[in-house]
């Protein structure tokens, strides 16, 4: 497949799979956010210029939802369960270990641009508390001493 | 022509008037901050709460978006519209304490800051009305500012925060803003306003400052007129 080159011209390529429609805005923000793991900001503006909507009204909706990253986030998504059965489980704890051994605050991105710490609420599976999500994979039952060979092995894949 | 009665007061008004304007046109006063008749309503402030009867029910509703109806008894100023209204005046009080504005209001109805609403400190003076952003949409046409986040951190805007680019300086957000939130700072030859700096034009027949030159050259572009026209100033014209 023939690779688009800048960002203007992929953001044109997704909003016209979209079919250039305004209704579908969130759906192709999640796409462009797919690509690059957030929304860059010329991306924004192509989206408003291809679907004919106020740049103002697009950063409503980008801003809006904390699904939506404007700022660069790593390579893999660290997501810390902070809903009320992780909670009760302790998850505070593994956000402090995360925390210590990416050496970041939640919302940083760690120098290497492997990780980015966030921490969400409830991810739909309770059953498995605590819970942390790395790169859309679930990790049931975690335990902080694990945390160290998940990084790594992460950090591995590359 | 619907029939109702306000503050005992019998009045009839074409269909699709809302209470408060039916209220105002006859001489009943309801305390507003973001109804302005030149953009659509929000129903944001909900400071011009009401009482409406209908039937055997009464509930509280804004009277700035409330249709009348044939046949409600509005009340606009008994006890529990007031503890309502109170109500709101400390919350906005709380969000803006630098506001004087709703300092003002809250003074006419007796209200103090509550100590249990802990006064925000960093909202300035923004309720949130949107009256900026509907004004800058549906009146000028740029949309140069919006609403940004959600919650606790939404804020009015230019995206990014930065420079927008479409703004055309003409200062219809901070001229519609009920408490004065918005900085607009207009020396002889610019204008300063969402942090950028527009140079000011002057009158081809008095030499006067203005208008914004941005300003000029979309009016120009949107309606069809010749910059030149658009050169002189309301006075000299
Ligand atoms: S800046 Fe003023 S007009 Fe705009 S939302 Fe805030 S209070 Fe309303
Ligand atoms: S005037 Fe009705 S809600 Fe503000």
């Amino acid at each position: 497949m023939k690779k688009a080159t800048t960002t203007e011209a992929k953001t044109k390529e997704i909003v016209k799979k979209h079919g250039r429609d305004k209704s579908g805005l969130i759906a192709i923000l999640q796409d462009i956010q797919e690509e690059y793991n957030y929304l860059p900001k010329e991306a924004l503006s192509a989206v408003g210029n291809e679907l004919e909507v106020p740049l103002s009204r697009i950063y409503e909706v980008a801003t809006f939802y904390n699904t939506f990253s404007l700022n660069p986030r790593g390579r893999y998504l660290v997501e810390v369960c902070a809903g009320t059965a992780c909670h009760v489980q302790g998850a505070f704890n593994l956000k402090d270990r995360l925390q210590r051994d990416l050496e970041i605050d939640c919302g940083q991105t760690t120098k290497d641009n492997m990780f980015t710490l966030e921490e969400v609420r409830c991810l739909g599976c309770c059953s498995l508390a605590p819970v942390v999500r790395i790169g859309g994979n679930i990790h049931p039952y975690l335990t902080q001493n694990e945390i160290p060979g998940i990084l790594r092995n992460y950090r591995k894949q590359g | 022509m619907v029939n109702f009665i306000i503050d005992g007061k019998k009045i009839s008004a074409e269909k699709g008037t809302m209470v408060l304007e039916a209220a105002r046109a006859n001489g009943i006063d309801i305390p507003t901050l973001c109804a302005h008749e030149a953009v659509s309503r929000s129903g944001a402030c909900r400071l011009c709460v009401v009482e409406m009867k209908k039937g055997k029910r009464a509930k509280i509703v804004t009277s700035c978006l409330y249709p009348v109806e044939e046949g409600i008894i509005i009340e606009t100023k008994n006890e529990r519209v007031m503890n309502v209204r109170r109500l709101v005046l400390q919350l906005l009080m709380a969000r803006c304490p630098e506001s004087d504005v709703i300092r003002d209001l809250a003074s006419q109805l007796g209200v103090d800051a509550q100590p249990r609403f802990a006064a925000d400190e960093d909202k300035s003076k923004c309720i949130l009305c949107r009256s900026c952003v509907r004004v800058c949409e549906e009146v000028v046409g740029v949309s140069a500012i919006g609403f940004s986040c959600r919650g606790a951190d939404k804020a009015v805007s230019t995206p990014f925060n930065e420079d927008s680019a479409v703004c055309i300086g003409c200062g219809a957000c901070a001229f519609i803003c009920p408490t004065g939130h918005i900085e607009m700072e207009t020396t002889e030859e610019t204008r300063k306003i969402w942090g950028r700096t527009f140079k000011m034009k002057t009158c081809d027949v008095c030499g006067r400052y203005f208008a914004p030159e941005d300003q000029l050259k979309y009016i120009s572009k949107k309606t069809g007129v010749p910059l030149k026209e658009l050169a002189v100033c309301t006075n000299c014209r």
